[in-house]
């Protein structure tokens, strides 16, 4: 029971961690490092589908009676984690400049500021 | 012991993610993300993922850490305390975590063979047919190139637009800062602060240890991306892997020497016709295929044989991610590491 649904758990927690630290964190690079964990949490999800008992990597090899892993989740998480790094990337160059334009990258000081406007 | 070693792998995992969201320094929280990312690749090899347990020891351990510390060096790594009540979010949290952990009890158990995601009919072909059809050990490449293509292309088509938008975002400079210089010289104090810190993406002349290591090892990592490159069909591997692993020389050979060798060597210009180049040579495949009376990126029409029109096929889109890869992320890096150097000069 306890091994059985342990790997989902952990996938929960992971979860929750990474919600919390966009929600309670105002400084926008800790709230992208949180939706980094987010995103990790998810991966883990897929992959964990795709495991079978005693099963081994989707490579082929010469022998009889193999079993492979689906490796459907893993194409999938595969390019998810070159595009979730790319559009970091994104979000990290929009933080860069939102710093030069406003000189903090304080969500709250930023919300203050375009209230004395 | 295969219990035990992942228990003990994902209790870290939690462990490092608390800690990333305790600490205060970003630099601190940089540098534990990269480590949470290594123990998930680990995970992902115990749960026989070896191509993305590649990808996220590639990219999530090193590029993206690469990427938070260039953005550190611009914007400082210090976390104010924050006044926002914590009480509500957390609140929240919990109750989407319980409501989740309550849907747990639902799902299958883990690694059971005959849960919907192994009794579909597509794990069947995958696993079955493809070794006539495409003839590639490694499904994953497969799957990747051949069956779902269109995604891929459209993955890639992503990654190319995240560094064109990288680029576009990060070199418009000037104009703002002539027009605010006045604003610019009352904030000094805080580009000093960034200029110290800002080290780790210049070149430093007196570091004979690094300059010696990395000039050793940078021909073994371009060499082992094209390894990674061309033998993705039989191994792990592929053109994702090799983009990045690909960049990260590059990348190297830029935090150790200045970015102004890396450009000398690898100039913007030519990154930019990289970066369209691959997407092109993907879609090309993709057109070639439809003028010989297929579908499009339908390898079969390829060549002679529908076996031999695949591993051609497989072998160009690869190439084709795995140029567009590292020219993204090179993209990437120039635009962070090149505003680094610009307002250091005008900070001084």
């Amino acid at each position: 029971m306890f091994f059985d649904h342990f790997y989902y758990w952990i996938t929960v927690i992971l979860f929750v961690i990474g919600l919390y630290t966009v929600m309670s964190r105002s400084n926008l690079i800790k709230k992208m490092i949180g939706l980094s964990l987010f995103q990790i949490s998810v991966f883990l999800f897929y992959i964990t589908m795709g495991k079978i008992e005693g099963g081994t990597a989707p490579i082929i090899i010469d022998q009889p009676d193999v079993v492979y892993s689906n490796p459907l989740p893993h194409v999938l998480i595969l390019t998810a984690i070159v595009v979730g790094v790319a559009t970091t990337a994104l979000g990290l160059a929009l933080v860069v400049r939102i710093k030069e334009a406003f000189d903090t990258i304080d969500e709250e000081e930023i919300l203050q500021m375009e209230e004395t406007k | 012991m295969e219990e035990f070693t992942s228990v003990f792998l994902m209790l870290l995992l939690v462990a490092g993610a608390l800690a990333v969201l305790h600490v205060r320094n970003l630099f601190v929280a940089t540098m534990l993300l990269s480590a949470v990312s290594f123990i998930m690749a680990l995970i992902f090899v115990m749960l026989d993922a070896v191509d993305v347990a590649f990808t996220e020891a590639a990219v999530g351990a090193g590029i993206s850490t690469v990427l938070y510390l260039g953005t550190l060096a611009l914007v400082g790594p210090h976390e104010k305390s924050s006044t926002k009540k914590t009480a509500l979010p957390l609140l929240l949290s919990l109750a989407v975590g319980g409501v989740l952990i309550y849907a747990t009890f639902e799902l299958p158990t883990v690694g059971s063979p005959d849960t919907p995601v192994q009794t579909s009919r597509l794990t069947d072909r995958f696993l079955n047919e493809s070794p006539k059809e495409i003839a590639v050990p490694n499904i994953v490449t497969a799957v990747l190139a051949s069956y779902r293509g269109f995604d891929t292309f459209g993955e890639t088509t992503v990654i190319f637009t995240a560094g064109i938008a990288v680029l576009l975002i990060l070199s418009q400079v000037r104009g703002r800062r002539e027009e605010d210089v006045a604003i610019e010289e009352s904030t000094t104090p805080q580009s000093d602060l960034t200029a110290e810190e800002d080290t780790s993406l210049q070149a430093s002349p007196h570091d004979l240890v690094p300059h010696v290591v990395s000039k050793l090892l940078i021909p073994f990592v371009l060499l082992f991306g094209f390894y990674v490159q061309f033998h993705g069909d039989f191994g792990p591997g592929g053109g994702f892997q090799a983009g990045v692993i690909f960049a990260a020389g590059f990348i190297l050979y830029s935090l150790v020497f200045g970015l102004e060798y890396t450009k000398k060597l690898l100039p913007l210009r030519l990154v930019e016709f990289f970066l369209a180049f691959g997407v092109l040579l993907y879609g090309g495949v993709g057109v070639v295929s439809m003028l010989k009376g297929g579908n499009f990126l339908d390898y079969n029409l390829l060549l002679a044989s529908p076996v031999a029109g695949q591993h051609l096929g497989i072998l160009l889109v690869e190439l084709g991610v795995g140029i567009t890869v590292t020219a993204a992320m090179l993209a990437i890096f120039y635009g962070f590491a090149g505003r680094s150097e610009t307002n250091n000069k005008s900070g001084a």
